[in-house]
């Protein structure tokens, strides 16, 4: 193929490489070091304008040198060069450095192959539909740049010839789309980098773990209830529970898994559909609390739901709550112990005031209570930016700085009790809730997480007190904007002056849901689902196969009969002439080549007497429609009627 | 011995079945060619089975990554590519290949093979290759029109030298796909014997009529003919034109000096056939050059006396094709 080539590069199609590279470059540039993004741009600014006037190729030690050079300070950078960011490292320097040493025709098409990787390597961090348009505009300008290596024709005719392509190419896309069997992956191990980035939950808490994470508005799930939602005070969706506590941070225990909740289910039920976003946990969020049927899951003791693998991608399930049930009631007394541990000597001012409550009142219910009411008394600040605290966190919080965010009053709370002799744990998960006025589903954000506490009541079970209501009532019914004082730093989106950003948000964010659902949702799961609808077997592959080819063979016919008929014009005099002629063949008298109609008509005619008075007027009939000055005025039907009744 | 050529043989034909069969290559064909469907071939260029491994790769990286922007970015690319296979395909479906000039040569100079390329559809052709052994030249044809290309080719022999096999290809539009078609048009060219560099001058007095070799080609006029295509302009008599309106032409005689004669057997005997042959076709070369009458003797074929430029043709491919088989061999 490289004999269909020129030897040597125009600038031409140099300059449609330089644009596809930078528009596959550009959205990468965030992502990448800044040393390596100049880089990468300089080479292309600088070749892109010493092409005007003509091609020249750069310096030959340059690019090995550049190569190792920049190859070294990326295995410097992320100590490897392999994994996801490396990797796409790796291939942005490749393409520049291919871009330096643009020459002949093969090397435009090295570029635009590294330029599809790179688009590819897009979505690992981001699947909006923004970018999804954007690799569309890369594909189209790669396209470009490969038609470029054989035509020279002005940017729009080649762009227009590259959408050509693409429309062929979408019917195609899209069958393939639907019908390619997804194989759910990894189907190796993957880099450990490959999830990093992905906001959520912690397994662990520790102060300022929770407000760093409200300062985003990223939306950690939606929720399709199936009838009303739930009033806000009951949104309480049930993250990892903490129990073990070293003083500073709060870790889960290890508890064993049932297919089951241990718990008798009572009160309301809420139903409703999860699109749960990756957090590369294992844990399912849940409304308190979830009752058995979640798909793939498992229950641990603390209630908390667990899936069979990190959640590294977005996923739906299924779920069922009852808010009004009780859980715990007959705790195993290993797990009460341990909701009762505390390190010792440690937060001596909290221990003090848990002695103060305990020898006031005599059952656990009114110590909570009393608690409570201490928090409420305590004149304790809701802030987003509370300050640093010593070692004995709750001490420091409760009567030193008196400011705290959700993790804090959790944590202190939790301690408290603990000190008073009454088993508590943490709970973390989120509080709250939006619903989108477009589709009713209920948006919960990462500023939405939250942090409550658990205490457990003889008799009752576990009951859940929320100790940050105690002290900013607001945060549960009117969420984190209504709670905060005005001058804190809040996301943007969060703010309530700003309702019409909101309202855009929400529509945006309606046609992000219908997107991620459709388009990045459809798995191995959607695509049975779908299938089966449309009456396929998933389970037989052949089914499958057959349908595929079914839909990939008529998208193939109808490109061969798109090529058919750009190719040789209909033309129904011609046609008719043709059958004419294969009539005379059959009877023995072919056309020469260099026969006109009439020399033909009288060579077939002496061949053929019987027939010569049709033979001549039919072929003179045919040369008047064909060469007269004025067409139109004959009858062309008669000529076909001649010529269909014409048989020798 | 025969154990050797014995697989050799079946090679070759099963190459010749192959060539037929697959490729449709027949003796010579007839010009005009149009290329139907079934002529054309394709098959992906290296650079379609990079591209092919490329897509495979982000398919796998795809499903690791469960990636389903990645799913779509892939299959629109593979869709990119199997659109490019009718594309490519269509650049070359019912293209018209006619036979263009193809002029005699001498032997040593290249023979120039013209070929006319077009089509009549709607939409243009673009970069269409045209090969043969030694040479390859590009089209590109707007909507509804055709190209004439020149493909040159050495010679080494006089005689028929036939095109041989040409490939129209094209790669367009994104250098995936390769269609190509494989022809062999039954086009050819001539092949004069070279011409002798330093030859004897021709024979002072000719065979038949002892006349001196004169170059002045002096001849005296005898009177006026009708105009033949071949006839000099110069012989054109535009006296006679301005009063008839039609072409007519002077016809002369040969006089004193008569016409030279070119005798094979009148060459020493110890001369090879070639060598022969170039002497022959320098001298009659100059002798049309100096616009004068000769007589071509060859073993059983005698030509002339005649001047002008069907003469010249006529002696030079007797030259050309003398004691050659008749058919023109296959390239």
């Amino acid at each position: 193929m490289s004999r269909a080539l020129e030897p040597t590069l125009s600038a031409y199609p140099l300059r449609w490489a330089a644009a596809c590279a930078c528009a596959t470059l550009l959205p990468h540039l965030p992502n990448l070091p800044i040393w390596l993004g100049a880089l990468a741009s300089l080479i292309l600014i600088w070749r892109a304008l010493s092409q005007i006037n003509a091609p020249s190729p750069a310096p030959r030690f340059l690019s090995p040198l550049l190569a190792i050079a920049a190859g070294g300070l990326i295995l410097f950078e992320y100590g490897t060069l392999f994994g996801k960011q490396a990797g796409i490292a790796l291939l942005a320097l490749l393409l520049g450095l291919k871009y330096l040493e643009c020459q002949r025709p093969r090397d435009v098409q090295v570029l635009v192959l590294l330029c599809f990787f790179l688009q590819l390597g897009l979505f690992f961090d981001t699947q909006s539909p923004l970018i999804g348009i954007g690799a569309l505009a890369g594909a189209v300008l790669a396209t470009g740049s490969l038609l470029s290596l054989y035509t020279h024709h002005p940017v729009r005719s080649q762009l227009r010839t590259a959408s050509v392509l693409m429309l062929q190419a979408l019917p195609i896309m899209l069958v393939l789309f639907v019908l390619f069997p997804r194989i759910p992956g990894p189907l190796w191990g993957l880099p450990a980098d490959a999830f990093s980035g992905r906001t959520g939950l912690s397994d662990s808490m520790q102060p300022g773990a929770i407000s760093e994470l409200s300062q985003s508005g990223e939306i950690a799930f939606r929720a399709q209830f199936r009838n009303a939602p739930p009033p806000p005070a009951l949104r309480y969706w049930r993250g990892p529970v903490l129990t073990d506590f070293d003083g500073q941070r709060w870790t889960i225990r290890r508890t064993t898994t049932n297919d089951t909740p241990a718990y008798a289910i009572t009160g309301a039920a809420y139903h409703y559909d999860m699109t749960l976003e990756a957090h590369n946990r294992r844990w399912l969020l849940a409304l308190d609390y979830p009752a058995a049927g979640i798909a793939d899951a498992s229950y641990a003791a603390d209630f908390t739901v667990l899936g069979r693998e990190p959640v590294r991608q977005r996923i739906r399930y299924t779920a069922a709550s009852y808010p009004h049930s009780q859980i715990g009631k007959n705790e195993a007394a290993a797990s009460l112990d341990g909701a009762l541990s505390l390190p010792r000597a440690s937060n001596p001012r909290t221990r003090a005031l848990a002695e103060q409550l305990r020898g006031r009142h005599q059952t656990p219910e009114r110590i909570v209570a009393a608690a409570i009411a201490w928090l409420r008394e305590a004149d304790l600040a809701y802030t987003l930016r509370p300050p640093r605290l010593g070692i004995d966190t709750a001490d420091a919080f409760l009567f030193d700085t008196r400011q705290g965010f959700c993790e804090h009053f959790a944590s202190a709370f939790v301690v408290l009790m603990r000190a008073a002799g009454v088993p508590a744990r943490v709970v973390t998960g989120y509080q709250g809730g939006e619903i989108n006025p477009f589709d009713n589903s209920m948006v919960v954000r990462q500023s939405d997480a939250h942090a409550w506490a658990e205490v457990w009541l003889a008799g009752e079970g576990w009951r859940r007190v929320d100790p940050t209501a105690a002290s900013a009532p607001r945060r549960i019914d009117g969420g984190l904007a209504a709670a905060l004082p005005d001058d804190s730093a809040l996301p943007l989106l969060v703010r309530p002056d700003l309702s019409w950003l909101r309202t855009l948000r929400d529509r945006w964010e309606f046609l992000g849901n219908a997107w991620n659902q459709w388009v990045l949702g459809f798995d191995q799961k959607t695509q049975r689902s779908l299938l089966r609808r449309l009456g396929l077997h998933t389970d037989d592959w052949r089914q499958m196969g057959a349908a595929m080819l079914i839909g990939i063979g008529s998208l193939l016919a109808a490109l061969a009969w798109w090529a058919q008929r750009r190719a040789a014009p209909r033309d129904p005099l011609q046609r008719a002439w043709r059958r004419f002629e294969q009539k005379l063949a059959r009877a023995g008298v072919p056309r020469l080549p260099w026969e006109g109609p009439a020399d033909y008509a009288n060579r077939a005619a002496r061949h053929c007497p019987d027939h010569a008075t049709a033979i001549r007027a039919i072929a003179h009939c045919y040369a008047r429609l064909r060469y007269s000055a004025d067409p139109t005025a004959i009858d062309s039907k008669a000529l076909h009627s001649q010529i269909k009744r014409f048989s020798i | 011995m025969s154990a050797l050529t014995a697989p050799r043989r079946l090679w070759s034909r099963l190459r010749q079945v192959i060539d037929r069969r697959l490729f449709r290559i027949r003796p010579a064909e007839a010009l005009p060619i149009r290329l139907p469907q079934r002529r054309i071939f394709i098959l992906p260029t290296r650079a379609g089975l990079v591209f092919g491994l490329t897509l495979f790769a982000m398919l796998l990286a795809s499903i690791n990554y469960t990636l389903s922007l990645g799913f779509a970015l892939t299959f629109l690319l593979a869709g990119l590519g199997i659109a490019s296979i009718f594309h490519a395909f269509r650049t070359l479906l019912e293209l018209e290949i006619k036979a263009g000039a193809a002029p005699p040569v001498h032997c040593g100079e290249p023979a120039i093979f013209g070929l006319n390329i077009g089509h009549h559809g709607k939409t243009p052709r673009e970069a269409i290759y045209i090969r043969t052994a030694h040479a390859t030249a590009r089209v590109d044809l707007p909507p509804d029109s055709h190209a004439t290309v020149t493909l040159s080719a050495p010679t080494t022999r006089r005689g028929w030298q036939p095109v041989g096999s040409v490939v129209i290809d094209t790669v367009f539009p994104l250098g995936l796909i390769r269609a190509w078609s494989v022809l062999t048009p039954d086009l050819k060219v001539l092949v004069y014997p070279a011409l002798e560099s330093r030859p004897p001058p021709p024979p002072a007095g000719t065979g038949l009529s002892g006349q001196a070799y004169t170059a002045s080609g002096d001849d005296e006029f005898a009177g006026l003919r009708a105009h033949r295509p071949t006839d000099s302009p110069r012989q054109i008599a535009w006296k006679a034109v301005a009063r008839s309106g039609t072409l007519v032409s002077k016809h002369f005689q040969g006089g004193a000096g008569g016409p030279q004669v070119f005798d094979w057997h009148q060459l020493p005997p110890a001369l090879a056939e070639e060598t022969r042959l170039q002497r022959l076709a320098r001298w009659m070369v100059d002798a049309a050059q100096n616009d004068v009458r000769w007589t071509l003797i060859l073993p059983g074929v005698q030509l002339g006396p005649d001047r002008g430029a069907q003469h010249r043709h006529q002696c030079l491919r007797s030259l050309a094709l003398f004691n050659q088989p008749d058919h023109v061999p296959r390239a």
